[in-house]
C-alpha cells in the first residue's frame, strides 16, 4: 500500500483578520505552519518594516543604519523606503514618546502617523513604547484622529486595555495584544478585550519572544502551543493571528553587533545579523506566526523567497544575498 | 505499541542488581519506557521476555551515533513532535560538503577554518561537528584530508559501493556514516557497513522506496540506518520531514530511523540554505547538509539549535558568577540578580545596551527568575549578602554599592545588615529600564 502521511484532524481556524484601509488579510489558516498537506492557507505570511519617528543616531545596529541612510530623520521617507524593500506592512515605532527619553506628545505622534500613512498604501501599525499609561494617552489619541483608517495600534496590555481597547473599538482599528510569554495571559486578555466588544477579526496577538540565543525556545513554544489550542482543541480565546517582534531583539544582540574584524571566525557582520534574523524567522513562522516584524531589507528579501517556496513548492529563484564568505 | 514503564517493569527480572547502570529494575523500566536506555544492557532478562520488549521497548525512532571524539553526534531517539510535550533530546547534527576533486591542501584548509568555529555559551560549547565527503575515485583521500587535518567527523556520499569500502576502511575507527545505499546499490553497501560496523544512510526515491529500503537493510542485518527521502525543494523536504517523524512516532517501524536533509541539493545559496536548515532543526531533521560553513551562517544555526533542544522541563541556569560587562573598572556599579538564563539574558543584553560597562553578579536561584526566588526565599536578604562576600567583588572594586531588581526591594534591609558599611540601590523592576537607570547612576 502507497505511503499516506499520518495526518492530523484539526477543528479550528485562526480568525482571519483584514488590515488597514486597504483590508489586506492575513490568518485564516486551518492547519500549523507550512502543512501544506492537511491544511488551508489562504494568505500567506505578512512581513513589517519598522520606522522610527525620530531618527535613531547611534541607537540603531550599523548595517540598519546603512540600508536606510538618507531617510532616517523623515519616517513618511523611510516608510516608502521600507515599501520598496518589500514590507507589506509599515511598522511606526513611537520612540520619541518614551517618557524614559524625549516624552514627546500626542500632537507629535500624530504628525508622525500622518507622515507615514500619506507616504504610503499599505497597512500600518502604530506601536508605543510599552510604557502602560503614556501609550494609552498616545494612542487613544492616535485612534480618534484617524478615524476608521483601521491602523493596528499596540502593545495592548492588561494594564491599559479598557483605554486602548475603547478607543480601537469606537474610532474602528485593529490592536495587537501583548502578553508577556505566557498561554493563559495571552488567552485572558484576548478575552478582555473582546469582552470590551471588539470584534475578533481586530484583534492580534504578541506573545513576544526572547531572541535568537537569549531564550527563545521560551516564545517559541508559547507560540506553537497557542496555535495548537487554537487549530486543534478549537479554543476560540486564541484563534488570533500572531505577529512576533524579534527583529528588534536580534538586531539589538551583542552578536549582531561585533565587529568582522575581531570575530573572523562569526563572519560578515552584516550578514550575520541578516542570518540571525532570517533564522529566527524561519523559527517563529513555523510555530505559528502570521505577521513578522523585521528590520534589515536583506532579511526580508530571504524569508519572502522561503515563504514562496514552502508554501508553493518548486525552485528557488535568483537575486538572493550572497554569504561573502569570511577566511581566516 | 508502546508499553507503560509498569509494563516492562513486569518483564524484567526484578533484582535490582544494578549492572544495567541504574540502581533499581523500575527505574531502568521507565528508562526503556522514555527510550533512554535500550534492553541489551539488562543481562539477565529472559529469553522470552527478551522477544516481547525488544520489539515494544525499541524507541520508535533509532538512536545512533555518527562519527567518534569530540564531534560525534547522536541524533534519532526522539519521542514528541512538539518540544513542550516532553523535550527533543539529540540536536541535529552540521555537515558542510566537501568533493573529492577539491585537493587535499584545499580541504586541509577548509576543515582547518572548520573547526575554529567554536562558541562557548550558557557552558556549553557550540560547534559544527560534520563534513560530508562526496565522489568516488579520491573518496578515500579526500576523507583523509578530513580527518588528519581536523578533528571533524565524516559522512560518506558516493554510489559506488567499492569506493565507500575504500574510504570507510581508511576511516577506521572514526565510525563514519557512509551511504547512499539507493535501489540499485542496496545490497553492495549494505555489505560494507557491515563489515565496517559503521551506520548507513540511504537515499530514496519517494517515501515508499524508503520503506523498501528499511525493511531490505534491516534483513540484511543493519540497525543504524539514516533516512534520506529524496526530497529536494523546500517544501517536499518539510513535508517529508513531519510524515517521517510523524509515521515513526505513530509505530511504524519502517520509518522508525533519524533523517538527514539537503539544503545544498536545493539551492546553491549558502544563505538560503541557512533558512532552510534553519526550518529542518526545528522540524526534525536528524543532520543537516550545507554547502559550506562561515560564521555569519552557521553561528545563527547554533544558536537555534541550542534553543530548539533546550529541555522544557528544566530551566537553563548561569553559573553563579560574576560576569563583566563593557569592560568595567574599580568605580563601575554593580548589579546583581538570580541565575535563570533567561533573567541573565535579558539582564546583560540591556546592561551591555547602555554601554555603561558594570559588573553583574550571578546568584545561584535554583534557576527561578527573581520574583519568584524571592517569594521561594532563594534570594533573601541575607543570602543575598553572603554571596557578595563570598563571590569576591569587594577585590575588583573601590566602592561599595550594589544594585538589587525592583522586585526584590524588600530584601534591602538584610542585605544592608549582612553588608556593613554597603549602600543597596534598588533598581527598575523591568529590565527594559535598566539603561536609563545606569546612566544615571553614580557609585561614588
Amino acid at each position: 500500500m502507497a505511503f499516506q502521511i499520518p495526518t492530523v484532524k484539526f477543528s479550528g481556524k485562526i480568525n482571519e483578520v483584514p488590515l488597514g484601509p486597504q483590508k489586506v488579510l492575513v490568518g485564516g489558516q486551518n492547519a500549523y505552519s507550512f502543512h501544506t498537506f492537511e491544511g488551508k492557507f489562504p494568505h500567506k505570511p505578512l512581513i513589517s518594516l519598522d520606522v522610527w519617528d525620530h531618527n535613531p543616531g547611534e541607537e540603531m545596529a550599523a548595517p540598519l543604519a546603512e540600508a536606510f541612510k538618507g531617510v532616517l530623520g523623515d519616517p513618511g521617507a523611510w516608510a516608502k523606503k521600507c515599501v520598496e524593500y518589500g514590507a507589506d506592512i509599515v511598522c511606526l515605532h513611537l520612540k520619541s514618546s518614551d517618557p524614559n527619553g524625549t516624552n514627546t506628545g500626542p500632537a507629535e505622534a500624530i504628525a508622525a502617523v500622518q507622515k507615514v500613512v500619506d507616504a504610503v498604501s499599505v497597512p500600518v501599525i502604530v506601536f508605543g513604547v510599552d510604557n502602560k499609561d503614556k501609550d494609552a494617552e498616545t494612542l487613544a489619541a492616535v485612534a480618534e484622529k484617524f478615524a476608521n483608517k483601521n491602523l493596528i495600534l499596540g502593545p495592548v496590555t492588561d494594564k491599559n486595555y479598557k483605554q486602548i481597547g475603547a478607543q480601537a473599538l469606537a474610532y474602528g482599528h485593529t490592536v495587537i495584544a501583548r502578553s508577556p510569554i505566557d498561554v493563559n495571559l495571552a488567552k485572558q486578555l484576548n478575552i478582555l478585550l473582546t469582552g470590551l466588544g471588539l470584534p475578533k477579526d481586530r484583534l492580534i496577538g504578541d506573545p513576544t519572544t526572547g531572541g535568537l540565543g537569549y531564550g527563545m525556545e521560551y516564545g517559541y513554544s508559547v507560540m506553537e502551543r497557542t496555535t495548537m489550542a487554537a487549530l486543534v482543541q478549537q479554543d476560540d480565546a486564541l484563534q488570533q493571528p500572531l505577529i512576533s517582534f524579534f527583529g528588534e531583539d536580534v538586531w539589538k544582540s551583542k552578536e549582531a553587533n561585533l565587529p568582522t574584524a575581531e570575530h573572523p571566525n562569526m563572519g560578515d557582520a552584516q550578514c550575520r545579523g541578516v542570518l540571525m534574523e532570517v533564522t529566527e524567522a524561519i523559527a517563529v513562522l513555523g510555530a505559528g506566526i502570521s505577521i513578522l516584524a523585521m528590520r534589515h531589507p536583506a532579511s526580508v528579501k530571504l524569508v519572502k523567497e522561503y515563504i514562496k517556496l514552502i508554501y508553493d513548492g518548486g525552485a528557488p529563484g535568483g537575486g538572493l544575498p550572497e554569504v561573502p564568505i569570511t577566511k581566516f | 505499541m508502546a508499553l507503560t514503564g509498569i509494563q516492562i517493569f513486569k518483564m524484567l527480572p526484578g533484582t535490582n542488581c544494578k549492572k544495567c547502570g541504574v540502581a533499581t529494575c523500575l527505574a531502568f523500566a521507565m528508562n526503556l519506557a522514555s527510550g533512554k536506555a535500550e534492553l541489551d544492557s539488562c543481562p539477565d532478562v529472559s529469553a522470552e521476555s527478551r522477544e516481547k520488549l525488544s520489539a515494544a521497548s525499541a524507541p520508535p525512532i533509532r538512536p545512533l551515533t555518527i562519527g567518534s571524539g569530540a564531534t560525534a553526534v547522536k541524533i534519532g531517539g526522539e519521542t514528541v513532535l512538539f518540544r513542550h510535550e516532553k523535550t527533543f533530546y539529540n540536536p541535529t547534527g552540521l555537515a558542510a560538503l566537501i568533493n573529492d576533486s577539491e585537493s587535499d591542501a584545499d580541504i586541509a584548509a577548509k576543515v582547518k577554518r572548520y573547526e575554529k568555529f567554536q562558541f562557548s555559551r550558557v557552558g556549553l560549547n557550540l560547534r559544527p561537528e560534520l563534513v560530508m565527503v562526496k565522489g568516488g575515485a579520491r573518496l578515500a583521500e579526500a576523507a583523509k584530508a578530513v580527518v588528519s587535518n581536523s578533528d571533524m567527523s565524516v559522512i560518506l556520499y558516493s554510489e559506488d559501493a567499492a569506493a565507500l569500502k575504500k574510504a570507510a576502511e581508511a576511516l577506521a575507527g572514526k565510525n563514519p556514516l557512509i551511504g547512499p545505499a539507493t535501489k540499485a546499490n542496496c545490497d553492495a553497501v549494505a555489505e560494507v557497513a557491515l563489515a565496517a560496523k559503521v551506520p548507513v544512510w540511504l537515499k530514496a526515491a519517494n517515501m515508499d522506496e524508503v520503506a523498501e529500503l528499511t525493511k531490505k537493510l534491516t534483513e540484511k542485518g543493519l540497525k543504524d540506518i539514516v533516512i534520506d527521502s529524496g526530497a529536494r525543494t523546500v517544501k517536499d523536504a518539510f513535508t517529508d520531514s513531519v510524515a517521517i517523524r510523524r509515521a515513526a512516532l505513530g509505530g511504524n517501524r519502517d520509518y522508525g530511523f533519524p533523517t538527514i536533509a539537503f539544503p545544498v541539493e536545493i539551492t546553491p545559496n549558502l544563505a538560503l540554505q541557512t533558512a532552510v536548515a534553519a526550518n529542518l532543526i526545528a522540524k526534525y531533521a536528524g543532520v543537516v547538509v550545507l554547502g559550506e560553513f562561515d560564521g555569519a551562517s552557521i553561528f545563527p544555526l547554533l544558536l537555534e539549535r541550542l534553543n530548539i533542544f533546550t529541555d522544557p522541563q528544566r530551566p537553563m541556569t548561569m553559573v553563579q558568577d560574576i560576569y563583566p560587562i563593557n569592560n568595567p573598572n574599580e568605580n563601575s556599579p554593580v548589579l546583581v540578580t538570580t541565575n535563570f538564563s533567561l533573567t541573565y539574558f535579558i539582564v546583560s543584553s540591556e546592561v551591555e545596551g547602555s554601554r555603561v560597562p558594570s559588573w553583574l553578579l550571578i546568584k545561584d536561584s535554583e534557576g527561578l527568575s527573581v520574583l519568584t526566588a524571592w517569594a521561594a526565599g532563594k534570594f533573601s536578604g541575607d543570602d543575598v549578602g553572603q554571596f557578595v562576600k563570598k563571590i569576591g567583588i569587594e577585590g575588583k572594586i573601590k566602592h561599595k554599592n550594589i544594585i538589587i531588581p525592583g522586585y526584590a526591594a524588600s530584601i534591602s534591609g538584610d542585605m544592608e545588615e549582612e553588608l556593613s558599611g554597603w549602600k543597596v540601590h534598588i533598581g527598575p523592576r523591568e529590565a527594559a529600564h535598566l539603561p536609563k537607570f545606569l546612566k544615571e547612576f553614580k557609585t561614588s
